[in-house]
């Protein structure tokens, strides 16, 4: 099978919307598709994968372990913009998975390497 | 070129759906191939047959029938997002017990992966969504 560039990237919160949650799985097929699968975390997309999920109160389903299981699927590439943590006062530590955390301009530069970039 | 579509906002909320019709007709108009529109998200109500819209308005679901048949497309809702937004064919009504269909024809309901061979054979796969 041809194996093409994807690129999930999320803007939004984790809950709230279901965009997230719906990209995670777009996420799980393309890579059960043994594509070439990366995610960049923008804006209020960094609070997905913050550590610490606590859903009860508002009745939804937590998928915070989802994203500790990508590993699992060989999806490794996990970009996060540095100025969306630093504007929420937040840092690598307090992520759920290990990331990479790049400034806004080297984000950029990875879309532009994608042949094909999923926004959500 | 071989383009895919996909649309991940749902009629009249939002304006992503009618620039994704919009650019589906250009992209005929110029000769040039749609592999698969695939909807997602909120964008699986673009499939169902029971939106009525008053009359001096358009119908965004019919707009979508009438382009699919005469340019042979293939318009694919993803089964998740539709199972739970509530678009059903035969097959899902049959398997989940439910008592009614409304998928209107020629879109058919199958998985993301329809998604993802869609980007591997185009040549472009364009977003629209918000």
């Amino acid at each position: 099978m041809t194996t093409k560039q994807f690129m999930i990237v999320n803007r939004k919160a984790p809950y709230g919307t279901i965009y997230g949650w719906e990209a995670l799985e777009v996420v799980l097929i393309a890579a059960a598709f043994e594509q070439d699968v990366s995610m960049a975390f923008l804006d209020d997309g960094v609070y997905q994968i913050k550590k610490g999920h606590q859903t009860k109160g508002i009745e939804i389903k937590a998928f915070e372990k989802t994203f500790r299981a990508l590993e699992d699927y060989d999806v490794t590439k996990i970009y996060v913009d540095q100025e969306s943590l630093t504007e929420r006062g937040l840092t690598a530590d307090d992520l759920t998975i290990p990331v990479e955390v790049l400034s806004r301009a080297e984000i950029g530069k990875r879309m532009e390497e994608q042949d094909i970039v999923l926004a959500f | 070129m071989k383009f895919a579509i996909l649309v991940s906002e749902g009629p009249y909320t939002h304006q992503a759906t009618d620039t994704a019709f919009q650019f589906a007709q250009a992209v005929l108009a110029k000769g040039h191939e749609i592999f698969r529109v695939f909807f997602y998200h909120d964008g699986v109500y673009n499939a169902t047959r029971l939106t009525t819209p008053p009359q001096d308005d358009r119908n965004i679901v019919k707009r979508w029938t009438e382009l699919a048949k005469a340019n042979n497309l293939d318009m694919v809702v993803c089964v998740a997002a539709a199972q739970r937004r509530g678009i059903v064919d035969d097959g899902e009504m049959q398997r989940n017990g439910k008592d009614a269909t409304n998928l209107a024809e020629p879109f058919r309901i199958s998985g993301l992966g329809q998604l993802i061979e869609a980007g591997i054979q185009a040549d472009r796969l364009v977003v629209f969504g918000d």
